[in-house]
């Protein structure tokens, strides 16, 4: 099956149906499995204690956070590039889940920061960049609800998705280029990870889980999105129709 | 008839959304400019969310009246016989409940990035609860002076921001005073309970006049 075959909404509504319990059902078993390492199996911290846990809900949101901007980017170069008819739901979709996923890395940072660092906030490059990445997404999403045509507004979403995905670098980097008080990248490096096995594995299960979590979010907010134009047309039809038979 | 006015536009929503985002840049961007010192952000913490609100507030004043004005239910509202008066009560306190209590539930959560003690937060979400109402009324005059205007937006914050001058003066003293200790705190905010009463009154019948001046 090609990308291009899911082109036809209507398709894609039948595939997504068939494929959403599967997806559910993983995402629930990923949860159990990746929740029961990270407070039963992986050891506490020998300096942090137990607030070593939040770092499983920690690092997967602000990896979705990232990433669903990427899949962002990526349905704006569909729509610009491609055309192709799903990117904009794809993108208009994305945006608030990725502003969520972007609050509770924010907000699960913050309760970590205050037994680590002794403040619920400092303005460090990694802290700051995320908080950027934040706003954009508050503006993407203010952008799309201030038209009422979708389609002009999936055109000019797509412009300003792509100027601001020179965020996303900015924030893999931020930990190497300034010395931030926010640790430097531990997991995604060239020479490996270099956190013990007793933690990276509840944390990479926990990321899948997170990631399942996104995709079934993400699939059913565009299937809405999709069934939310056709009653909107529908609706425009009738109401031509009614003006019709009235004139 | 001011219920009816009140609650059409509550369900017509308006700025909230977008104001509430334009604060927090608004907030985020002040330590890229002062630098990220926290003690230093702490001491003018209150008042930049003081000035975050008060231009938040203004953001979205241009479209209380135009929207009205342009699809001609305004003039219906003036042709009804009902005091123009409570049209604008009503639309003012549509706003305030829809654009400037967010920005208020806001405060406690931005107080967090300029490292304000949690007296501080207190006092801040007490005097904008008080403060902001003033705000509102004033920028209504502004809204209703430049409401047949095509490019409405910037006068009307030329027009306001000196008139809301008062209330962010004693807004933000009232705030200091409560977490600086030799400084009464009941006075400033007593004032700034007066000013806006004050501002009501001024901005419900000035705003008014305004409004019958432009749709004639």
């Amino acid at each position: 099956m090609q990308i291009i075959e899911l082109a036809n909404p209507t398709r894609f509504l039948s595939i997504s149906a068939r494929l959403m319990p599967v997806l559910v059902g993983a995402t629930a078993v990923c949860f159990v499995v990746g929740l029961y390492m990270a407070f039963f199996v992986a050891p506490p911290d020998y300096q942090q204690g137990e607030t070593v846990r939040i770092m499983f809900l920690h690092v997967p949101s602000a990896w979705l956070a990232m990433f669903c901007y990427t899949i962002m980017a990526l349905s704006a170069l569909g729509t610009l590039v491609w055309k192709h008819p799903l990117a904009d739901v794809s993108a208009k979709a994305a945006a608030p889940i990725g502003a969520v996923f972007t609050f509770l890395a924010l907000a699960t940072g913050s309760l970590w920061g205050k037994p680590m660092w002794g403040t619920w906030w400092v303005w460090d490059a990694r802290l700051t960049s995320v908080l950027v990445l934040f706003l954009m997404y508050l503006g993407l999403i203010a952008l799309w609800r201030s038209f009422d045509d979708q389609i002009a507004a999936g055109r000019l979403c797509a412009k300003l998705t792509l100027v601001g995905f020179i965020n996303i670098p900015i924030i893999k980097f931020s930990v190497d280029w300034w010395n931030t008080l926010h640790q430097p990248a531990s997991v995604v490096r060239l020479d490996g990870p270099t956190i013990h096995s007793s933690i990276l594995w509840p944390l990479l299960v926990m990321a899948l889980a997170f990631s399942l979590l996104f995709l079934v979010l993400h699939l059913a907010a565009m299937r809405t999105e999709i069934l939310r134009r056709r009653v909107d047309r529908l609706r425009r039809l009738a109401a031509d129709d009614r003006l019709q038979q009235g004139a | 008839m001011i219920g009816a006015v009140f609650l059409r536009d509550l369900r017509l929503g308006g700025a909230g959304f977008i104001g509430l985002t334009f604060f927090l840049a608004l907030v985020t961007i002040i330590p890229f400019g002062v630098g990220p010192d926290l003690n230093l952000l702490a001491r003018i913490g209150p008042a930049v969310l003081w000035i975050g609100a008060l231009l938040s507030i203004l953001l979205g004043l241009d479209r209380l009246f135009r929207a009205d004005y342009e699809d001609g239910s305004l003039d219906l509202l003036l042709a009804s016989g009902h005091a123009i008066e409570g049209v604008v009560l009503a639309k003012v306190a549509a706003y305030w409940v829809t654009t400037t209590l967010p920005l208020i539930a806001a405060v406690p959560f931005f107080g967090f990035f300029l490292n304000l003690e949690p007296v501080a937060i207190g006092a801040l979400v007490v005097t904008m609860a008080v403060g902001t109402p003033g705000l509102a009324f004033a920028g209504a005059i502004g809204a209703a002076v430049t409401v047949s205007l095509p490019r409405g937006g910037l006068l009307l914050a030329v027009i306001i921001l000196p008139i809301c001058i008062p209330i962010l003066i004693f807004g933000v003293t009232a705030t200091r005073a409560a977490f600086t200790d030799p400084d009464p705190f009941l006075p400033p905010f007593l004032i700034l309970i007066a000013l806006t009463l004050f501002g009501a009154v001024v901005g419900l019948f000035a705003s008014a006049a305004a409004l019958r001046t432009a749709t004639r």
